[in-house]
């Protein structure tokens, strides 16, 4: 039901209460530093504003909501009787998506010069990679996994290690540390396929732990806590991004002016075409009897099992690609910074990739996406909150939490439309 | 076509099966009737090897079965709509149908929808919606139309009728008649619901502490005084629990 202006303004009123609250002691009194003392000093005008901007911010969101709800059950009514058609504002983030997918194309082009927008998008872009590949076996087969990262590192270092020790390139490295990821996800898949929920995380965690733990002390194979460095980067098809030198660069074969900013946005696209690349084999295996397979044993195992579907096979390969997609963003990670240790891999990274597929909506490669960015851009932005940074961070988890319960975007898209079905059968 | 001889399942210490002897015979609908924990499901269950039998034989089609990997059972032409019906709640109908599908050969896939649509028509009106905001008859409906989509030569039913209004149960076993005349399935029916199991099938047994007491037509155990007493008046005289 559409609430009423009075029930709008009330609800408005109500949220905007709680702002002035929160405000007191984060907007209103602000300490300064004067002559070595502190002294608090007051903000009112400040926090007038943020109560404003709450109380107006809350009745437009309301506003719309209830628009879209209206519009939604007058379509429901209209379509009862004749066949499903897909909900309206099932297309929107159809529509989004493509406009993000612009956008990123386009990011590097109005930014050319701008290092840290590019290096930031250069982030969300991994932990996007990171996402899918971990939403192939959290989101659609339902495996809950805390220990992705391990993955991650099991990349980064099979990289790390065929370049500085065989001098292998970037391109023929990547292929093969994704198969020595897809053996480490056989790994862990194998011994836990009796587990579930709960037990598999435990497990699974356990599992990240270990690779942080053999890295850390394998001294003498992965530099211990020192991790390895002088890692080569990418090249543009074996010309380096270089200053000039005898060797033929990129910068001198194509005539430009060396700056260090073609390799950043070089990396860019790199990672913008693994991205793209995995979204679409993602999206293409989901139709696929594989992919259904997946989603059908998160539903349930048993009726899998009744329909003659072998349960190990669709695990293993579930936990082989979530491995192969986190080794990828592995390389890639490892050739961008050139300096890999075991300080990236921590727990919290798993924990953070979780979140970003949880927060997403499981299942959805669209809300991986905004999850990321969320993940990646809140605590950057928050940065100029200084010590509020994580509150900021971990509010947001949780008013995403309250607001979406199923994450971002809950909705599961069905595999297939009916339209091409109908007119088959 | 199918045959059970002698066996026996243990749940760790609880010796869940006794000896069970047990025949289909092409054509037929055959129906296993039993208080609650005789060890109905069980018996359904482990045709499929979950659990596996301790000892005995399981013959389907002339094969021993009995040590199969659960998902090359369910390859054979046999299918299990498992108790609870187990529909998979976040996909959509037709998903639903075509993982049941997932392992036969696609050649079919078409014809077979079209045949479910025929056998269910409130399916093909609800083919995009998920599976988990049917109602508890449509999916019945759909859990046994995924199991046909394998096009089975026998069917394995649990309990179809659980939770449902008489209206439905009715409709279910209409449609599983007319499976068995007019498509030519054999059918392997788990029931509580006594009066309706014997109604439409030929044979039936009685199944009771995990042995068979009792086995005859349908119209025999529906006239005999204990199957009357046990399972269609309360069980007020010999309830076996
Ligand atoms: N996984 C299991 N582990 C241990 N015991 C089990 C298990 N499954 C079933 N049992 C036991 O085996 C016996 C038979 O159970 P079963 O589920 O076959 O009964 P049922 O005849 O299908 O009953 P209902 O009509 O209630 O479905 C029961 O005593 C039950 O407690
Ligand atoms: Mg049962």
């Amino acid at each position: 039901m559409p609430a009423t202006l009075a029930e709008r303004g009330r609800d408005a009123a109500a949220a905007a209460a709680i702002a002035l609250l929160l405000g007191i002691p984060m907007i209103g009194l602000t300490t300064v530093d004067q002559g070595g003392a502190l002294r608090v000093q007051t903000r009112w005008p400040w926090l007038a504003v943020f109560v404003i901007a709450v109380f107006c911010g809350r009745w437009l969101l309301r506003y719309g909501l209830d628009r879209l709800r209206t519009r939604r059950t007058r379509a429901r009514s209209d379509s009862t009787g004749t066949a499903a058609r897909p909900a309206p504002g099932g297309r929107l983030p159809g529509a989004l998506a493509w406009l993000t997918f612009g956008i990123s194309l386009a990011l590097p082009l109005v930014f050319s010069d701008n290092r840290y927008v590019i290096d930031t998008a250069t982030t969300v872009l991994i932990y996007v990679m990171l996402g899918w590949g971990l939403n192939v076996v959290v989101g659609l087969a339902g495996l809950l996994d805390m220990g992705h990262a391990a993955f991650y590192a099991v990349g980064a270092y099979a990289y790390a290690l065929l370049s500085t020790r065989f001098g292998w390139g970037f391109w023929e490295a990547l292929p093969v540390a994704a198969l020595i990821a897809a053996v480490f996800g056989l790994a862990v898949g194998w011994p836990s396929l009796r587990l579930r929920g709960d037990y598999l995380a435990i497990v699974t965690l356990g599992f990240g732990e270990i690779i942080r733990v053999v890295l850390l002390n394998g001294a003498e194979f992965s530099g211990g806590p020192n991790g390895i460095s002088q890692i080569p980067r990418p090249s543009f098809f074996g010309l380096p991004f270089a200053p000039p030198g005898e060797a033929p660069t990129f910068a001198a074969f194509f005539g430009l002016e060396f700056s260090p900013m073609h390799r950043i946005l070089f990396l860019y696209y790199v990672i913008l075409m693994l991205a793209l690349l995995t979204n679409a084999l993602v999206l293409r295996l989901r139709r696929l009897p594989i992919g259904r397979a997946w989603e059908a044993m998160r539903e349930d195992e048993i009726a899998c099992r009744a329909l003659g579907m072998n349960v190990t096979h669709i695990k293993l390969s579930a936990f082989a690609l979530g491995a192969v997609l986190g080794g990828v963003a592995g390389v890639f990670f490892a050739a961008r910074q050139g300096f890999i240790s075991p300080e990236s891999f921590t727990f919290n990274e798993s924990a953070i990739i979780l979140a970003i597929v949880v927060l997403g909506g499981m299942g959805s490669q669209f809300g991986v996406v905004l999850a990321s960015l969320v993940l990646v851009l809140l605590p950057e932005i928050g940065r100029d909150f200084a010590e509020y940074r994580m509150l900021l961070f971990g509010a947001a988890m949780i008013l995403i939490m309250i607001w979406r319960p199923g994450g971002i975007l809950a909705q599961r898209e069905p595999t297939l439309r009916l339209a091409a079905k109908d007119r088959r059968v | 076509m199918l045959r059970l001889a002698g066996v026996h399942v243990h749940y760790g210490p609880i010796h869940a099966l006794r000896g069970i002897d047990l025949s289909v015979r092409v054509g037929e609908v055959v129906t296993l009737i039993g208080a609650n924990g005789a060890g109905k499901s069980t018996l359904l269950m482990s045709l499929f090897g979950q659990p596996r039998i301790s000892s005995g034989s399981i013959v389907f089609d002339g094969e021993d079965i009995s040590r199969l990997p659960t998902h090359l059972i369910a390859r054979r032409d046999i299918s299990l709509v498992p108790e609870g019906r187990r529909v998979f709640p976040r996909m959509t109908v037709l998903e639903n149908l075509l993982m049941g599908a997932a392992t036969a050969d696609a050649d079919h896939r078409e014809t077979e929808l079209a045949r479910m649509y025929a056998l269910f028509p409130v399916l093909r009106e609800r083919l995009q919606q998920r599976a988990g905001t049917l109602s508890g008859g449509e999916q019945q409906m759909l859990a046994i139309a995924r199991g046909l989509m394998a096009r089975p030569k026998l069917l394995l039913l649990d309990e179809p009728s659980l939770g449902l209004a008489p209206l439905y149960i009715k409709k279910i076993f209409h449609t599983l008649r007319e499976l068995n005349e007019e498509h030519g399935v054999t059918i392997l029916l788990v029931e509580q619901n006594a009066h309706h199991a014997l109604r439409v099938a030929h044979r039936g047994y009685v199944l009771q502490h995990g042995r068979i007491v009792m086995s005859g037509s349908g119209r025999d155990l529906l006239a005999s005084a204990e199957v009357r007493a046990a399972y269609l008046e309360g069980g007020q005289r010999s309830a076996p629990c």
